[in-house]
């Protein structure tokens, strides 16, 4: 699709458009609809659509692969690491009131932080899934 | 106005799943996957659960829709014609279609205030979350805090998804590498 102007203007208007709300869901999450899992694949349709319009080797410039399959990981263990982080601070596993000063900060910080974990996971997965669908037919 | 709206749904919903279902072109019958994803989003959205049409519209129409138009592009455009016609597969969808509806017959009238599902655990989250969370989106404090372990786990199993066709599909990179060596 690459020397059709019409979608490619589209998807230039929209890409930015796509990672803005993507973000707006994954941090807004606790107030309005959303959060992590929405996030992410929010995230990862923007990096789709890119390689969709502009080719799979320029997607894969932008979210080098080696890279978004750290990020798989990433999020995993950021996940856990709260739960390790409220253990050391003398609570639960995943249990937030002690990650701050007092319980409602830390539940705020603790709910945050896990959110951008599941939402880096997400995203990275969908990307790493699609590269590898995509990039299929290339190899062989 | 909602029942319009669920009726129109519903109906177009089957309606697109029969087509998805007779279509030989297979290319036409992703689409319709696509717009079958679309419209259960639109229900989940009169259903106010927002949260999860977000997922489907993304997921469902968005992301898979690509994945399948990925597979087609690797196999076949158009269905192979069944050779001949066989019943037995006609039979267990027919039965178990109707043991599910059967199993309706059971469940509680939907937004029933008495239904099981209400009085378990549900009133003491929508009493102490304001309390304890403090956050006004009930559903993430619930993901997130009371239900954190949950999460994790299937944070975990999208993880492992991802490695799973890291390590069937992605496998490239490896290929490569030893036909340098030989």
């Amino acid at each position: 699709m690459r020397n059709q102007m019409i979608p490619r203007v589209i998807a230039k208007f929209f890409i930015p458009m796509i990672l803005l709300f993507g973000l707006y869901v994954q941090f807004h999450g606790d107030f309005g609809p959303g959060g992590g899992f929405q996030a992410g694949v929010i995230f990862a349709a923007a990096f789709v659509l890119y390689a969709l319009i502009y080719g799979l080797d320029e997607a894969k410039k932008v979210a080098r692969p080696a890279v978004v399959e750290a990020l798989v990981a990433l999020g995993v263990l950021i996940y856990a690491g709260t739960g390790v982080v409220s253990l050391l601070k003398g609570g639960k596993y995943l249990d937030y009131n002690v990650l701050a000063h007092d319980p409602i900060h830390g539940q705020h910080l603790g709910i945050l932080i896990v959110e951008l974990g599941v939402g880096v996971t997400v995203a990275a997965v969908m990307i790493t899934i699609f590269f590898a669908f995509a990039g299929r037919g290339q190899s062989e | 106005m909602t029942e319009l709206l669920n009726v129109v749904l519903l109906t177009f919903m089957v309606i697109v799943a029969l087509a998805a279902v007779w279509l030989r072109n297979l290319f036409a019958s992703v689409m319709m996957m696509g717009i079958f994803s679309v419209l259960s989003a639109c229900t989940f959205v009169v259903l106010d659960a927002v949260d999860v049409a977000f997922t489907e519209a993304a997921v469902g129409a968005g992301i898979s829709t690509v994945l399948m138009i990925g597979t087609l592009a690797l196999t076949t455009r158009d269905e192979k014609t069944p050779v001949r016609w066989s019943v037995l597969p006609l039979m267990v969808v027919l039965i178990t279609g109707a043991v599910l509806v059967y199993g309706t017959k059971d469940m509680p009238r939907y937004g029933d205030p008495s239904a099981p599902v209400h009085e378990h655990v549900a009133p003491r989250y929508i009493n102490d979350s304001p309390a304890e969370i403090g956050i006004p989106n009930m559903v993430t404090s619930v993901l997130a805090s009371y239900r954190g372990y949950d999460t994790l786990g299937e944070t975990t199993v999208i993880f492992t998804a991802g490695i799973g066709v890291l390590l069937l599909l992605g496998g490239y990179r490896n290929r490569k590498r030893q036909e340098d060596e030989f």
